[in-house]
């Protein structure tokens, strides 16, 4: 059954991830990380009703101890996810793991998630506060998308006001352009 | 190219909170002028340092010093014009302070043109003995002036931000206020979350700005003599870049309440407070709008070209027009007060500088400064220097920059980060002055 879940899911993630690649232009081309997507994915229409009835019970092992969320492998899942200078645009590697955030939330549907838009400190503050919402909406588009209940989430932009790393160069903005979830 | 620079560090006197300042200014070729120590009735302190200090700042006076000079008249009989004539000077200023039984002070002035040998401008100011700074500024106003035809704008104040213990989880954000000569700092708000986008009302009794203090941002009015602070009802998503119209009415705004980052008005002298929406461009950022001078149209960024650039609508007509085409970032931009001559943001090879453009040329955009990661740019009122961020050494610090490059200095802080500086309007920091 978890198999089945999975498989569906994974349908949801390919074609979100088509519609995100879809709406951003100007694209390098998609890295060649794509394989991770079996060619045997269920067809798209599937019915959100179908899959429900095995996600509405909740797994205790969707969360550590310390209230991290888990990869089903037990490992702790990722929160940040990172972005080129000017972009807004989410790696085929993080859309796969925003996949298992939705499938958590999806199963948990009395946790709420803040997804944190952040940008590097070059330009200016304020069109740095809408870029950082851009990527915060990214993420919440494909974790909707993915079945996740817009009331589960809640979104703040904070722009480059509060970097990951205080330095000023590439190792430190590259850290700093991000989208973070946090679980409430 | 010979470079002149001047060292002035301040903090000393005022407190460690003060701007120091540094000045670097190209080898043109600035008016030199004798601004003789004031004679004092008493130990009040001597105000000529602030008002050479202001004249340095500009760029276009070049001071001696007291030590160089001849003799120190404080009385047109004791002014002989042959000992400055000598020293080169154009000009001469002599001054004396009075104190009152009030407790008040009088300052008289006057100004003389060297080679005409005469008198050119005088003035009497009489204040509170707490007030010597103003009297300073506003007779470097008179001076400049008389001398130069244009309003001076040393009796103003600037707002920022200034963050300690940035990049730690107990970072402060404090809104300051301080002179235009970084002394006097004050602190207006403070809070443990971002705070950002300062503005003046055009009267300079309010301000604006964006606050994360609920954890969420908003848009504060606060009016400066009360200390009073409203928060304006605030939308899902972004609300920020808050702008005063010219006729202080209105406030320009951005919303993404809608899904995307537009620029609105509110009325905000009814108690409604409706935002109405200026821009429609879903998927687009539209942000950061500033006010044309007449207040018919609004200047603002927006990506809807696919890269930041600076675009004008017309609040009646909506009609919108792209203003900038040359690079791929252009952005927060502010027009001079003659309408036609924009300051923006502007990215060239990845370094970004403040530039200059006139919007009746189609020349590109002229980059103002060489510093790096360059931001917020604020013009003084009489539209000859703007004040910005900028980093120096891994720190936030303000620099201010002439209109035409040629005078540049550096305002750091050594509280903490500063950055988001905003020049206010012309402020009725004293009653009007006194000919003689």
């Amino acid at each position: 059954m978890m198999r089945q879940v999975r498989r569906y899911n994974v349908a949801l993630l390919v074609a979100a991830a088509l519609i995100l690649v879809g709406c951003a232009s100007q694209q390098e081309p998609e890295p060649a990380a794509q394989p991770a997507a079996p060619v045997d994915v269920v067809p798209v229409q599937s019915q959100p009703a179908q899959s429900q009835a095995v996600q509405a019970e909740p797994e205790s092992t969707d969360f550590d101890s310390r209230s991290r969320p888990l990869m089903p492998t037990g490992r702790i899942l990722a929160t940040k996810f990172y972005f080129e200078l000017d972009q807004a645009r989410l790696s085929a590697r993080d859309l796969r793991l925003l996949e298992m955030h939705a499938n958590i939330l999806t199963r948990n549907r009395d946790r709420r998630l803040v997804i944190e838009g952040h940008c590097d400190e070059r330009g200016t503050r304020e069109y740095n506060l809408a870029l950082g919402e851009r990527r915060g909406n990214a993420v919440r588009s494909f974790l909707t998308s993915a079945g996740v209940r817009r009331s589960q989430i809640e979104m703040v932009s904070y722009g480059e006001e509060r970097p990951d790393d205080p330095g000023h160069d590439e190792s430190a903005w590259s850290k700093n352009r991000r989208a973070v979830v946090i679980y409430r | 190219m010979k470079k002149v620079i001047w060292w002035a560090v301040f903090a000393s006197l005022q407190g460690l909170d003060a701007l120091e300042i540094v000045i670097d200014r190209g080898n043109d070729n600035p008016i030199p002028i004798a601004v003789v120590p004031f004679a004092s009735s008493n130990s009040t302190g001597d105000i000529s340092g602030v008002i050479s200090f202001d004249l340095i700042r500009s760029g276009q006076f070049s001071p001696i010093e007291k030590e160089n000079m001849l003799s120190y008249p404080s009385q047109p009989e004791d002014v002989y014009f042959r000992d400055w004539r000598i020293l080169g000077m154009e000009y001469l200023l002599i001054g004396r302070h009075l104190s009152r039984v009030d407790g008040g002070i009088t300052v008289t002035y006057r100004l003389f043109d060297v080679s005409a040998e005469r008198e050119v401008k005088s003035g009497e100011i009489t204040a509170p003995r707490d007030r010597m700074r103003d009297i300073a500024h506003r007779i470097a106003d008179d001076v400049y002036e008389e001398i130069t035809g244009i309003r001076g704008a040393f009796s103003t104040r600037i707002l920022y931000v200034l963050v300690e213990n940035i990049g730690t989880s107990y970072a402060r954000y404090k809104l300051e206020m301080a002179d235009s000569d970084g002394e006097r700092p004050r602190t207006l708000f403070e809070t443990s979350e971002p705070l950002l986008s300062p503005s003046w009302s055009p009267d300079g009794q309010r301000i604006a700005y964006v606050s994360f203090e609920t954890g969420r941002p908003s848009i504060v009015i606060q009016e400066l003599e009360s200390n009073v602070r409203q928060r304006l009802p605030s939308y899902p998503g972004l609300n920020g870049a808050p702008a005063f119209s010219p006729d202080g009415r209105e406030l320009a705004m951005v919303l993404s309440r809608d899904g995307n980052p537009e620029i609105y008005t509110m009325e905000i002298a009814t108690p409604a407070r409706r935002p109405r929406r200026v821009t429609r461009h879903v998927s687009a950022i539209d942000t950061e709008p500033g006010w044309t001078p007449d207040g018919k149209s609004l200047i603002f960024t927006s990506d809807r070209g696919g890269r930041p650039q600076i675009y004008r609508v017309d609040l009646r007509t909506s009609l919108t027009e792209r203003l900038t085409y040359h690079g791929d970032y252009n952005a927060r931009a502010r027009l001079l007060p003659d309408g036609r001559h924009l300051v923006y943001v502007h990215r060239r090879e990845g370094i970004y500088h403040i530039a200059w453009q006139d919007l009746e040329t189609d020349e590109g955009p002229r980059v103002l400064t060489k510093t790096s990661l360059d931001e917020s740019p604020s013009l003084a009122p009489n539209g000859t220097m703007l004040i910005y961020a900028t980093q120096d050494q891994g720190r936030g610090i303000l620099a201010v920059v002439s209109i035409d490059g040629q005078v540049k200095y550096k305002l750091p802080s050594s509280a903490g980060d500063v950055r988001e500086p905003s020049w206010s309007p012309y402020l009725d920091t004293l009653s009007a002055t006194r000919g003689l």
